[in-house]
Protein backbone atom coordinates (compact mmCIF):
# COMPACT_ATOMS: atom_id res chain seq x y z
CA UNK A 1 0.00 0.00 0.00
CA UNK A 2 2.65 2.43 0.36
CA UNK A 3 5.21 1.48 -2.39
CA UNK A 4 3.17 3.11 -5.39
CA UNK A 5 5.88 2.71 -7.53
CA UNK A 6 6.13 -1.07 -6.96
CA UNK A 7 2.22 -1.39 -8.19
CA UNK A 8 1.75 0.86 -9.89
CA UNK A 9 1.70 -0.83 -13.82
CA UNK A 10 -0.84 -3.53 -12.23
CA UNK A 11 -3.75 -1.53 -10.67
CA UNK A 12 -3.48 1.02 -13.74
CA UNK A 13 -4.39 -1.56 -16.43
CA UNK A 14 -6.94 -3.31 -14.42
CA UNK A 15 -8.61 -0.15 -14.85
CA UNK A 16 -8.33 0.84 -18.27
CA UNK A 17 -10.85 -2.31 -18.28
CA UNK A 18 -12.96 -1.05 -15.62
CA UNK A 19 -13.30 2.62 -14.85
CA UNK A 20 -11.32 2.62 -10.94
CA UNK A 21 -13.45 3.65 -8.65
CA UNK A 22 -16.53 1.77 -10.20
CA UNK A 23 -16.82 -2.03 -8.47
CA UNK A 24 -17.88 -4.79 -10.51
CA UNK A 25 -21.63 -5.87 -9.94
CA UNK A 26 -21.07 -7.67 -6.95
CA UNK A 27 -19.73 -4.94 -5.03
CA UNK A 28 -22.90 -2.82 -5.94
CA UNK A 29 -24.84 -5.41 -4.64
CA UNK A 30 -23.39 -5.28 -1.52
CA UNK A 31 -23.26 -2.13 -1.07
CA UNK A 32 -26.76 -1.32 -2.23
CA UNK A 33 -28.45 -4.50 -0.45
CA UNK A 34 -29.14 -2.45 2.98
CA UNK A 35 -31.09 0.09 1.04
CA UNK A 36 -32.85 -2.86 -0.80
CA UNK A 37 -33.87 -4.71 2.28
CA UNK A 38 -35.04 -1.20 3.76
CA UNK A 39 -37.00 -0.43 0.77
CA UNK A 40 -38.30 -3.89 0.68
CA UNK A 41 -39.09 -4.45 4.34
CA UNK A 42 -40.99 -1.53 4.76
CA UNK A 43 -41.85 0.22 1.39
CA UNK A 44 -42.34 -2.58 -0.97
CA UNK A 45 -43.90 -5.47 0.97
CA UNK A 46 -46.31 -3.47 2.54
CA UNK A 47 -47.03 -1.70 -0.80
CA UNK A 48 -48.65 -5.15 -2.46
CA UNK A 49 -50.13 -5.64 1.02
CA UNK A 50 -52.47 -2.63 -0.01
CA UNK A 51 -52.95 -4.32 -3.55
CA UNK A 52 -54.11 -7.23 -1.82
CA UNK A 53 -56.08 -5.67 0.65
CA UNK A 54 -57.53 -3.50 -1.93
CA UNK A 55 -59.92 -6.89 -2.58
CA UNK A 56 -60.73 -8.02 0.17
CA UNK A 57 -63.26 -6.98 2.76
CA UNK A 58 -60.68 -6.96 5.63
CA UNK A 59 -61.70 -5.30 9.09
CA UNK A 60 -59.23 -2.98 11.26
CA UNK A 61 -58.55 -5.26 14.16
CA UNK A 62 -58.69 -8.67 12.71
CA UNK A 63 -56.53 -7.71 9.96
CA UNK A 64 -55.65 -10.45 7.34
CA UNK A 65 -56.94 -13.22 9.06
CA UNK A 66 -60.78 -13.13 8.82
CA UNK A 67 -61.16 -11.30 5.40
CA UNK A 68 -62.56 -12.69 2.27
CA UNK A 69 -61.67 -11.85 -1.60
CA UNK A 70 -64.00 -9.66 -2.78
CA UNK A 71 -62.59 -9.00 -6.21
CA UNK A 72 -63.27 -5.32 -7.68
CA UNK A 73 -66.12 -4.86 -5.34
CA UNK A 74 -64.13 -2.21 -3.36
CA UNK A 75 -63.35 -0.17 -6.86
CA UNK A 76 -66.96 -0.68 -7.75
CA UNK A 77 -68.08 1.16 -4.36
CA UNK A 78 -65.81 3.39 -4.30
CA UNK A 79 -66.06 4.64 -8.17
CA UNK A 80 -69.56 4.79 -8.20
CA UNK A 81 -69.95 6.63 -4.52
CA UNK A 82 -70.95 10.28 -5.01
CA UNK A 83 -69.36 11.11 -2.24
CA UNK A 84 -66.12 9.77 -3.19
CA UNK A 85 -66.14 11.18 -6.48
CA UNK A 86 -67.36 15.06 -5.14
CA UNK A 87 -64.30 14.24 -2.78
CA UNK A 88 -61.64 13.43 -5.87
CA UNK A 89 -63.28 16.76 -7.76
CA UNK A 90 -62.63 18.49 -4.54
CA UNK A 91 -58.86 17.70 -4.41
CA UNK A 92 -58.68 18.25 -7.98
CA UNK A 93 -59.94 21.48 -6.99
CA UNK A 94 -57.81 22.33 -4.41
CA UNK A 95 -54.75 21.19 -6.08
CA UNK A 96 -55.48 23.43 -9.39
CA UNK A 97 -56.38 26.50 -7.49
CA UNK A 98 -53.68 26.38 -5.03
CA UNK A 99 -51.14 25.46 -7.32
CA UNK A 100 -51.81 27.90 -9.92
CA UNK A 101 -51.72 30.49 -7.42
CA UNK A 102 -48.56 29.49 -6.32
CA UNK A 103 -47.62 29.91 -9.61
CA UNK A 104 -48.46 33.09 -10.40
CA UNK A 105 -47.30 34.74 -6.62
CA UNK A 106 -44.23 32.75 -6.99
CA UNK A 107 -43.41 34.47 -10.35
CA UNK A 108 -44.45 37.54 -9.10
CA UNK A 109 -42.34 37.49 -6.20
CA UNK A 110 -39.35 35.85 -8.03
CA UNK A 111 -39.35 38.17 -10.44
CA UNK A 112 -39.52 41.34 -7.72
CA UNK A 113 -36.91 40.05 -5.13
CA UNK A 114 -33.84 40.27 -8.38
CA UNK A 115 -35.35 43.53 -8.61
CA UNK A 116 -32.74 45.94 -7.37
CA UNK A 117 -34.12 48.03 -4.20
CA UNK A 118 -32.67 48.28 0.08
CA UNK A 119 -33.44 45.43 2.12
CA UNK A 120 -33.30 42.87 -1.12
CA UNK A 121 -31.51 40.67 1.18
CA UNK A 122 -33.64 40.31 4.16
CA UNK A 123 -36.55 39.94 1.88
CA UNK A 124 -34.77 36.94 0.30
CA UNK A 125 -33.90 35.73 3.88
CA UNK A 126 -37.39 36.85 5.13
CA UNK A 127 -39.30 34.25 1.82
CA UNK A 128 -37.88 31.38 3.62
CA UNK A 129 -40.38 31.83 6.97
CA UNK A 130 -43.32 30.62 5.76
CA UNK A 131 -42.39 27.68 3.91
CA UNK A 132 -39.98 26.77 7.36
CA UNK A 133 -43.23 26.77 9.04
CA UNK A 134 -44.37 23.30 10.00
CA UNK A 135 -47.42 22.63 8.00
CA UNK A 136 -49.62 21.87 11.41
CA UNK A 137 -48.39 25.32 13.11
CA UNK A 138 -49.37 27.23 9.81
CA UNK A 139 -52.91 26.01 9.98
CA UNK A 140 -52.94 26.51 13.33
CA UNK A 141 -52.08 30.07 12.75
CA UNK A 142 -54.74 30.17 10.34
CA UNK A 143 -57.28 28.75 12.18
CA UNK A 144 -56.55 31.76 14.83
CA UNK A 145 -56.69 34.26 11.67
CA UNK A 146 -60.03 32.32 10.47
CA UNK A 147 -61.69 32.44 14.42
CA UNK A 148 -65.33 33.77 13.90
CA UNK A 149 -65.29 35.10 17.29
CA UNK A 150 -61.52 36.39 18.34
CA UNK A 151 -60.06 35.87 14.49
CA UNK A 152 -57.67 38.69 13.40
CA UNK A 153 -59.37 38.51 10.18
CA UNK A 154 -62.84 39.37 10.77
CA UNK A 155 -60.97 42.27 13.46
CA UNK A 156 -59.15 43.59 11.09
CA UNK A 157 -61.95 43.76 8.21
CA UNK A 158 -64.64 45.48 10.80
CA UNK A 159 -62.84 47.61 12.71
CA UNK A 160 -62.23 49.89 9.38
CA UNK A 161 -65.58 49.07 8.10
CA UNK A 162 -64.54 47.08 5.08
CA UNK A 163 -67.31 44.54 6.19
CA UNK A 164 -70.70 44.66 8.46
CA UNK A 165 -70.42 41.44 10.67
CA UNK A 166 -68.27 38.72 11.71
CA UNK A 167 -68.04 35.61 8.89
CA UNK A 168 -67.16 32.09 10.41
CA UNK A 169 -64.80 31.79 7.25
CA UNK A 170 -64.14 27.80 8.11
CA UNK A 171 -67.39 27.42 9.26
CA UNK A 172 -69.59 28.17 6.43
CA UNK A 173 -70.03 25.83 3.02
CA UNK A 174 -68.86 28.80 0.49
CA UNK A 175 -65.71 29.61 1.71
CA UNK A 176 -64.15 26.86 4.00
CA UNK A 177 -62.34 25.63 1.44
CA UNK A 178 -61.10 28.58 -0.08
CA UNK A 179 -59.83 29.76 3.32
CA UNK A 180 -58.01 26.70 3.58
CA UNK A 181 -56.26 27.42 -0.11
CA UNK A 182 -55.27 30.32 0.73
CA UNK A 183 -53.34 29.09 4.07
CA UNK A 184 -51.81 26.62 2.07
CA UNK A 185 -50.75 29.33 -0.99
CA UNK A 186 -49.26 31.16 1.87
CA UNK A 187 -46.96 28.75 2.86
CA UNK A 188 -46.34 27.00 -0.30
CA UNK A 189 -45.91 29.93 -2.91
CA UNK A 190 -42.33 30.76 -1.48
CA UNK A 191 -40.47 27.54 -2.54
CA UNK A 192 -41.65 28.58 -6.11
CA UNK A 193 -40.32 32.08 -5.73
CA UNK A 194 -37.02 30.63 -4.48
CA UNK A 195 -36.74 28.36 -7.38
CA UNK A 196 -37.87 31.00 -9.72
CA UNK A 197 -35.47 33.55 -8.10
CA UNK A 198 -32.36 31.13 -8.67
CA UNK A 199 -33.47 30.76 -12.18
CA UNK A 200 -33.79 34.23 -12.75
CA UNK A 201 -29.96 34.55 -11.16
CA UNK A 202 -28.62 32.22 -13.80
CA UNK A 203 -30.25 33.78 -16.86
CA UNK A 204 -28.04 34.81 -18.94
CA UNK A 205 -27.29 39.27 -18.73
CA UNK A 206 -26.02 40.01 -22.22
CA UNK A 207 -29.75 38.58 -23.66
CA UNK A 208 -31.13 41.96 -21.44
CA UNK A 209 -28.93 44.28 -22.63
CA UNK A 210 -29.36 43.22 -26.35
CA UNK A 211 -32.93 43.38 -26.11
CA UNK A 212 -32.83 46.50 -24.75
CA UNK A 213 -30.52 47.94 -27.57
CA UNK A 214 -33.44 46.08 -29.79
CA UNK A 215 -35.53 48.63 -28.16
CA UNK A 216 -37.67 46.07 -26.71
CA UNK A 217 -40.39 46.74 -23.88
CA UNK A 218 -40.91 45.23 -20.90
CA UNK A 219 -43.67 42.45 -22.10
CA UNK A 220 -40.92 41.45 -25.04
CA UNK A 221 -38.23 41.35 -22.72
CA UNK A 222 -40.05 38.48 -20.37
CA UNK A 223 -41.31 36.24 -22.98
CA UNK A 224 -37.79 36.37 -25.08
CA UNK A 225 -35.18 36.54 -22.38
CA UNK A 226 -36.89 35.48 -18.51
CA UNK A 227 -39.46 33.18 -19.08
CA UNK A 228 -37.15 30.72 -21.42
CA UNK A 229 -34.91 31.11 -18.25
CA UNK A 230 -37.55 30.12 -15.76
CA UNK A 231 -39.34 27.85 -17.48
CA UNK A 232 -38.06 24.56 -16.73
CA UNK A 233 -37.35 24.83 -13.05
CA UNK A 234 -40.70 26.07 -12.42
CA UNK A 235 -42.69 23.01 -13.92
CA UNK A 236 -40.44 20.79 -11.81
CA UNK A 237 -41.44 22.68 -8.99
CA UNK A 238 -45.21 23.42 -9.80
CA UNK A 239 -45.19 19.25 -10.73
CA UNK A 240 -43.82 18.66 -7.33
CA UNK A 241 -46.33 20.88 -5.26
CA UNK A 242 -49.37 19.29 -7.89
CA UNK A 243 -47.71 15.97 -6.31
CA UNK A 244 -47.87 17.33 -2.41
CA UNK A 245 -51.37 18.75 -3.03
CA UNK A 246 -53.01 15.59 -4.08
CA UNK A 247 -52.21 13.94 -0.68
CA UNK A 248 -53.59 17.07 1.13
CA UNK A 249 -54.49 16.18 4.85
CA UNK A 250 -52.81 17.59 8.03
CA UNK A 251 -53.71 21.39 6.81
CA UNK A 252 -57.39 20.10 6.65
CA UNK A 253 -57.51 17.87 9.37
CA UNK A 254 -56.24 20.74 11.83
CA UNK A 255 -58.20 23.32 10.52
CA UNK A 256 -61.49 21.97 9.73
CA UNK A 257 -61.37 18.01 10.00
CA UNK A 258 -63.14 17.83 6.90
CA UNK A 259 -66.42 19.94 7.47
CA UNK A 260 -68.44 21.78 7.47
CA UNK A 261 -70.98 19.24 5.89
CA UNK A 262 -67.71 17.48 3.65
CA UNK A 263 -67.26 20.91 2.13
CA UNK A 264 -63.47 19.98 2.82
CA UNK A 265 -63.01 16.47 2.82
CA UNK A 266 -60.25 15.31 0.02
CA UNK A 267 -59.64 11.83 -0.92
CA UNK A 268 -56.82 11.48 1.88
CA UNK A 269 -59.47 12.09 4.09
CA UNK A 270 -61.38 8.98 2.60
CA UNK A 271 -59.41 6.33 3.22
CA UNK A 272 -58.63 8.03 6.97
CA UNK A 273 -62.19 8.02 7.42
CA UNK A 274 -63.11 4.61 5.91
CA UNK A 275 -59.99 2.78 7.45
CA UNK A 276 -59.90 4.61 10.86
CA UNK A 277 -63.50 5.36 11.09
CA UNK A 278 -65.17 2.76 9.88
CA UNK A 279 -62.56 0.11 10.23
CA UNK A 280 -63.03 -1.06 6.69
CA UNK A 281 -59.66 -1.59 5.99
CA UNK A 282 -59.97 -3.32 2.83
CA UNK A 283 -62.41 -0.94 1.22
CA UNK A 284 -59.92 2.12 2.79
CA UNK A 285 -57.31 0.48 0.63
CA UNK A 286 -59.01 0.82 -2.46
CA UNK A 287 -59.32 4.36 -2.22
CA UNK A 288 -55.72 4.76 -1.09
CA UNK A 289 -54.61 3.38 -4.00
CA UNK A 290 -56.94 5.20 -6.40
CA UNK A 291 -55.20 8.10 -4.59
CA UNK A 292 -52.07 6.77 -5.54
CA UNK A 293 -52.44 6.37 -9.09
CA UNK A 294 -53.78 9.64 -9.41
CA UNK A 295 -50.63 11.30 -7.65
CA UNK A 296 -48.08 8.48 -9.65
CA UNK A 297 -49.39 10.44 -13.11
CA UNK A 298 -47.36 13.36 -11.68
CA UNK A 299 -44.66 11.43 -10.00
CA UNK A 300 -43.98 10.04 -13.98
CA UNK A 301 -44.16 13.78 -15.15
CA UNK A 302 -41.41 14.84 -12.46
CA UNK A 303 -39.36 11.61 -13.44
CA UNK A 304 -39.71 12.55 -16.58
CA UNK A 305 -38.59 15.90 -16.69
CA UNK A 306 -35.57 15.30 -14.14
CA UNK A 307 -34.50 12.83 -16.55
CA UNK A 308 -34.46 15.48 -19.34
CA UNK A 309 -32.88 18.06 -17.53
CA UNK A 310 -30.18 15.61 -16.74
CA UNK A 311 -29.61 14.69 -20.48
CA UNK A 312 -28.92 18.22 -21.11
CA UNK A 313 -26.15 19.08 -18.07
CA UNK B 1 -30.19 48.73 -13.99
CA UNK B 2 -31.54 51.96 -14.81
CA UNK B 3 -35.34 52.28 -13.68
CA UNK B 4 -37.74 54.86 -14.15
CA UNK B 5 -39.58 56.90 -11.26
CA UNK B 6 -42.70 55.23 -12.31
CA UNK B 7 -40.93 51.31 -12.07
CA UNK B 8 -38.93 52.51 -8.66
CA UNK B 9 -42.10 53.44 -7.04
CA UNK B 10 -43.70 50.15 -8.12
CA UNK B 11 -40.93 48.02 -6.74
CA UNK B 12 -41.10 49.30 -3.52
CA UNK B 13 -44.85 49.30 -3.29
CA UNK B 14 -44.54 45.59 -3.78
CA UNK B 15 -41.82 45.50 -1.42
CA UNK B 16 -44.34 46.99 1.30
CA UNK B 17 -47.12 44.53 0.12
CA UNK B 18 -44.39 41.39 0.33
CA UNK B 19 -43.33 42.25 3.88
CA UNK B 20 -47.05 43.06 5.29
CA UNK B 21 -48.57 39.34 3.22
CA UNK B 22 -45.34 37.36 5.22
CA UNK B 23 -45.11 39.36 8.42
CA UNK B 24 -48.45 40.72 9.82
CA UNK B 25 -49.43 36.59 10.58
CA UNK B 26 -46.80 34.95 12.16
CA UNK B 27 -46.22 39.09 14.20
CA UNK B 28 -50.28 38.43 15.07
CA UNK B 29 -48.95 35.14 16.28
CA UNK B 30 -46.42 36.38 18.40
CA UNK B 31 -48.38 38.83 19.99
CA UNK B 32 -51.06 36.49 20.74
CA UNK B 33 -48.46 34.03 22.35
CA UNK B 34 -47.55 37.06 24.61
CA UNK B 35 -50.94 38.54 25.27
CA UNK B 36 -52.85 37.48 28.56
CA UNK B 37 -55.62 35.12 27.73
CA UNK B 38 -58.34 37.13 28.66
CA UNK B 39 -57.01 40.07 26.14
CA UNK B 40 -57.90 37.02 23.71
CA UNK B 41 -61.27 37.05 23.93
CA UNK B 42 -62.61 40.09 24.28
CA UNK B 43 -64.91 42.20 21.20
CA UNK B 44 -63.46 43.93 19.40
CA UNK B 45 -60.35 42.40 19.46
CA UNK B 46 -57.21 44.21 20.63
CA UNK B 47 -54.55 43.68 18.28
CA UNK B 48 -51.75 45.47 20.96
CA UNK B 49 -52.12 43.56 23.86
CA UNK B 50 -51.51 45.93 27.26
CA UNK B 51 -48.46 44.12 28.44
CA UNK B 52 -46.56 41.23 27.99
CA UNK B 53 -47.58 38.24 29.38
CA UNK B 54 -45.02 35.36 29.31
CA UNK B 55 -47.30 32.81 31.12
CA UNK B 56 -48.09 30.84 28.11
CA UNK B 57 -44.52 30.21 27.22
CA UNK B 58 -43.70 29.35 31.31
CA UNK B 59 -46.51 27.13 31.42
CA UNK B 60 -45.31 25.17 28.14
CA UNK B 61 -41.92 24.85 29.60
CA UNK B 62 -42.57 23.87 33.19
CA UNK B 63 -42.80 19.78 33.63
CA UNK B 64 -45.95 20.15 36.23
CA UNK B 65 -47.93 16.51 36.12
CA UNK B 66 -50.84 16.73 33.52
CA UNK B 67 -50.00 20.61 32.61
CA UNK B 68 -49.54 21.29 29.11
CA UNK B 69 -46.13 21.75 29.57
CA UNK B 70 -45.98 17.95 30.38
CA UNK B 71 -47.94 16.81 27.11
CA UNK B 72 -45.08 19.49 25.20
CA UNK B 73 -42.10 18.12 26.43
CA UNK B 74 -42.86 14.38 26.63
CA UNK B 75 -43.78 15.50 22.13
CA UNK B 76 -40.49 17.53 22.23
CA UNK B 77 -38.45 14.76 23.47
CA UNK B 78 -40.72 12.16 21.56
CA UNK B 79 -40.08 14.04 17.86
CA UNK B 80 -36.46 14.51 18.69
CA UNK B 81 -35.75 11.33 18.64
CA UNK B 82 -37.79 9.86 16.44
CA UNK B 83 -36.42 12.31 14.11
CA UNK B 84 -32.44 12.09 14.81
CA UNK B 85 -33.13 8.31 15.12
CA UNK B 86 -34.84 7.70 11.86
CA UNK B 87 -32.35 10.30 10.22
CA UNK B 88 -29.24 8.76 11.51
CA UNK B 89 -30.83 5.10 10.45
CA UNK B 90 -31.58 6.47 6.67
CA UNK B 91 -28.00 7.99 6.55
CA UNK B 92 -25.95 4.61 6.88
CA UNK B 93 -28.43 3.24 4.66
CA UNK B 94 -28.05 5.59 2.01
CA UNK B 95 -24.38 6.33 2.15
CA UNK B 96 -23.12 3.04 0.49
CA UNK B 97 -26.45 3.40 -1.68
CA UNK B 98 -26.13 6.39 -2.71
CA UNK B 99 -22.09 6.14 -3.77
CA UNK B 100 -23.09 3.02 -5.81
CA UNK B 101 -25.79 4.84 -7.32
CA UNK B 102 -23.21 7.43 -8.02
CA UNK B 103 -20.62 5.84 -9.10
CA UNK B 104 -22.19 2.85 -11.48
CA UNK B 105 -22.74 5.39 -14.16
CA UNK B 106 -26.38 5.43 -15.01
CA UNK B 107 -26.45 1.12 -14.75
CA UNK B 108 -29.26 1.17 -12.10
CA UNK B 109 -31.06 4.48 -12.88
CA UNK B 110 -34.00 2.22 -13.04
CA UNK B 111 -33.98 1.53 -9.52
CA UNK B 112 -32.76 5.01 -8.25
CA UNK B 113 -36.35 6.37 -10.48
CA UNK B 114 -38.23 3.71 -8.44
CA UNK B 115 -36.74 5.18 -5.41
CA UNK B 116 -37.82 8.58 -6.09
CA UNK B 117 -41.23 7.73 -7.03
CA UNK B 118 -41.52 6.12 -3.56
CA UNK B 119 -40.58 8.81 -1.98
CA UNK B 120 -43.34 10.65 -3.49
CA UNK B 121 -46.01 8.35 -2.87
CA UNK B 122 -48.24 9.44 -0.51
CA UNK B 123 -48.68 7.91 2.56
CA UNK B 124 -51.92 6.17 2.46
CA UNK B 125 -50.28 3.59 0.01
CA UNK B 126 -48.59 2.51 3.01
CA UNK B 127 -50.72 2.86 6.00
CA UNK B 128 -52.93 0.28 6.69
CA UNK B 129 -50.24 -2.52 6.31
CA UNK B 130 -47.66 -0.59 8.38
CA UNK B 131 -50.50 -0.32 11.01
CA UNK B 132 -50.99 -3.78 10.93
CA UNK B 133 -47.53 -4.30 11.15
CA UNK B 134 -46.56 -2.21 13.53
CA UNK B 135 -49.77 -3.65 15.79
CA UNK B 136 -48.53 -7.31 15.38
CA UNK B 137 -45.24 -6.55 16.50
CA UNK B 138 -46.71 -4.57 19.23
CA UNK B 139 -44.94 -1.43 18.55
CA UNK B 140 -48.23 0.87 18.19
CA UNK B 141 -47.96 3.77 20.46
CA UNK B 142 -44.02 3.84 20.47
CA UNK B 143 -41.29 5.81 19.72
CA UNK B 144 -39.70 2.24 18.21
CA UNK B 145 -42.41 1.71 15.82
CA UNK B 146 -42.37 5.34 14.42
CA UNK B 147 -38.91 5.34 13.79
CA UNK B 148 -39.17 2.70 11.41
CA UNK B 149 -42.06 3.65 9.86
CA UNK B 150 -40.19 7.16 9.31
CA UNK B 151 -37.83 5.20 7.74
CA UNK B 152 -39.63 4.22 4.72
CA UNK B 153 -40.11 7.99 4.17
CA UNK B 154 -36.58 9.01 4.61
CA UNK B 155 -34.34 6.77 3.21
CA UNK B 156 -35.67 7.34 -0.49
CA UNK B 157 -35.45 10.97 0.18
CA UNK B 158 -31.71 10.75 1.84
CA UNK B 159 -30.57 8.16 -1.14
CA UNK B 160 -31.68 11.28 -3.53
CA UNK B 161 -29.83 13.26 -1.83
CA UNK B 162 -26.61 11.58 -0.77
CA UNK B 163 -26.53 10.68 -4.50
CA UNK B 164 -26.21 14.04 -5.61
CA UNK B 165 -23.50 14.56 -2.95
CA UNK B 166 -21.17 12.03 -4.35
CA UNK B 167 -21.99 13.10 -7.64
CA UNK B 168 -20.02 16.09 -6.72
CA UNK B 169 -16.82 14.20 -5.66
CA UNK B 170 -14.31 14.03 -8.66
CA UNK B 171 -13.36 10.36 -9.39
CA UNK B 172 -10.06 11.25 -9.94
CA UNK B 173 -9.39 11.44 -6.03
CA UNK B 174 -10.88 7.80 -5.54
CA UNK B 175 -8.54 6.62 -8.83
CA UNK B 176 -5.97 7.76 -6.79
CA UNK B 177 -6.49 6.09 -3.66
CA UNK B 178 -8.02 2.79 -5.33
CA UNK B 179 -4.15 2.93 -6.95
CA UNK B 180 -2.87 2.79 -3.02
CA UNK B 181 -5.18 -0.73 -2.53
CA UNK B 182 -7.85 0.38 -0.47
CA UNK B 183 -11.05 -1.71 -0.35
CA UNK B 184 -14.39 0.26 -1.33
CA UNK B 185 -15.60 0.33 2.34
CA UNK B 186 -12.28 2.22 3.31
CA UNK B 187 -12.64 4.24 0.19
CA UNK B 188 -16.30 5.44 0.70
CA UNK B 189 -15.27 6.23 4.24
CA UNK B 190 -11.97 8.06 4.43
CA UNK B 191 -11.85 9.58 0.78
CA UNK B 192 -15.70 9.89 -0.52
CA UNK B 193 -17.69 11.05 2.40
CA UNK B 194 -15.23 13.74 3.91
CA UNK B 195 -15.25 15.04 0.28
CA UNK B 196 -18.92 15.11 0.53
CA UNK B 197 -19.78 15.88 4.14
CA UNK B 198 -21.40 18.88 3.43
CA UNK B 199 -24.04 17.58 0.75
CA UNK B 200 -24.45 14.62 3.28
CA UNK B 201 -24.92 17.10 6.27
CA UNK B 202 -28.07 18.93 3.92
CA UNK B 203 -29.42 15.61 3.30
CA UNK B 204 -29.62 15.10 6.95
CA UNK B 205 -31.38 18.57 7.99
CA UNK B 206 -33.56 17.62 5.30
CA UNK B 207 -34.13 14.82 6.54
CA UNK B 208 -34.77 16.16 10.45
CA UNK B 209 -36.97 19.02 8.97
CA UNK B 210 -39.35 16.15 7.52
CA UNK B 211 -39.77 14.37 10.24
CA UNK B 212 -40.14 17.31 12.47
CA UNK B 213 -43.68 18.41 9.96
CA UNK B 214 -44.76 14.51 9.85
CA UNK B 215 -48.26 14.31 10.63
CA UNK B 216 -50.25 11.56 9.61
CA UNK B 217 -48.48 8.39 10.65
CA UNK B 218 -47.75 10.18 14.00
CA UNK B 219 -51.60 10.67 13.99
CA UNK B 220 -52.41 7.38 13.47
CA UNK B 221 -50.01 5.25 15.20
CA UNK B 222 -49.59 7.21 18.39
CA UNK B 223 -51.88 7.79 21.38
CA UNK B 224 -50.64 8.98 24.73
CA UNK B 225 -47.63 11.40 25.10
CA UNK B 226 -45.28 7.90 25.20
CA UNK B 227 -44.51 8.14 21.36
CA UNK B 228 -47.06 11.47 20.85
CA UNK B 229 -44.94 13.86 18.58
CA UNK B 230 -44.78 17.74 18.31
CA UNK B 231 -47.45 18.07 15.34
CA UNK B 232 -49.74 15.68 17.82
CA UNK B 233 -49.75 17.30 20.17
CA UNK B 234 -50.10 21.00 19.35
CA UNK B 235 -53.09 19.74 17.25
CA UNK B 236 -54.36 18.26 20.81
CA UNK B 237 -54.32 21.43 22.15
CA UNK B 238 -56.28 23.27 18.66
CA UNK B 239 -58.84 20.79 19.34
CA UNK B 240 -59.85 20.80 22.84
CA UNK B 241 -62.50 21.88 24.35
CA UNK B 242 -61.46 24.41 26.24
CA UNK B 243 -59.16 26.45 23.59
CA UNK B 244 -57.00 29.19 24.73
CA UNK B 245 -55.23 30.91 21.72
CA UNK B 246 -52.16 32.25 23.60
CA UNK B 247 -51.13 29.00 24.54
CA UNK B 248 -51.79 27.31 20.97
CA UNK B 249 -49.63 30.40 19.89
CA UNK B 250 -46.68 29.38 22.19
CA UNK B 251 -46.72 26.30 21.33
CA UNK B 252 -46.80 26.62 17.79
CA UNK B 253 -44.16 28.97 18.16
CA UNK B 254 -41.60 26.97 19.68
CA UNK B 255 -42.40 24.12 17.51
CA UNK B 256 -41.69 26.34 14.34
CA UNK B 257 -38.40 27.71 15.96
CA UNK B 258 -35.87 24.41 15.18
CA UNK B 259 -37.16 24.12 11.55
CA UNK B 260 -36.98 27.68 10.97
CA UNK B 261 -33.30 28.17 12.00
CA UNK B 262 -32.37 24.82 10.19
CA UNK B 263 -34.76 26.37 6.82
CA UNK B 264 -32.42 29.83 7.02
CA UNK B 265 -28.91 27.77 7.21
CA UNK B 266 -29.91 25.63 4.32
CA UNK B 267 -31.58 28.27 2.07
CA UNK B 268 -28.72 27.84 -0.66
CA UNK B 269 -29.48 24.26 -0.89
CA UNK B 270 -33.03 24.65 -0.52
CA UNK B 271 -33.16 25.78 -4.23
CA UNK B 272 -30.66 23.47 -5.84
CA UNK B 273 -31.55 20.30 -3.66
CA UNK B 274 -35.08 20.42 -5.25
CA UNK B 275 -35.16 21.36 -8.76
CA UNK B 276 -32.99 19.93 -11.46
CA UNK B 277 -29.80 21.07 -9.61
CA UNK B 278 -30.14 17.70 -7.21
CA UNK B 279 -29.93 15.12 -10.17
CA UNK B 280 -26.90 16.96 -12.12
CA UNK B 281 -24.91 17.66 -8.78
Amino acid sequence: MSDRGRDVTKPASIFKQKSPSRPGLPSFWLLLAPLLIVMIAIVAYPFMQTIILSFTDAKLLSGFSKSHWIGFENYGFALTDPDFLAALKRTLYFTATSVGFEAVLGIGVGLLLNQEFYGRTFCRALLVLPWALPTIVNALMWRLIYHPDFGGLNAALTQPGLMENYRSWLGEESSAMNAIIVADVWKNYPIVALIVLAALQNAPKELYEAAKLEGANAWACFKVVTWPAIVAPLGVALVLRSIEALKVFDIIFVMTRGGPASSTKTISFFVYQESFGFNRVGSGASYALITVLVAMVFVGFYVRMLKQSGAQS
Amino acid sequence: MKRGLFATIAVYAGVVLFLTVTLVPILWMVLISVSASSELTVKPLHFIPSHIDWSHYASLLSFEVNGPGHAFILALRNTLATALTATAISLCVAIPAGWAFSRSNGRFDGLLYIVLATYMMPAVALLLPLYLLLASLGLLNSITGLILVYCSVLTPFVTWFVKSAFDGVPEEIEHAALIDGVSYFQLIRHISLPLAKSGIATAALFAILLAWDEFFYALLFTATSDAKTLSVTIADFAGGRATDFGLIAAAGLLTALPPVLIAVVLQRALVSGLTAGGVKG
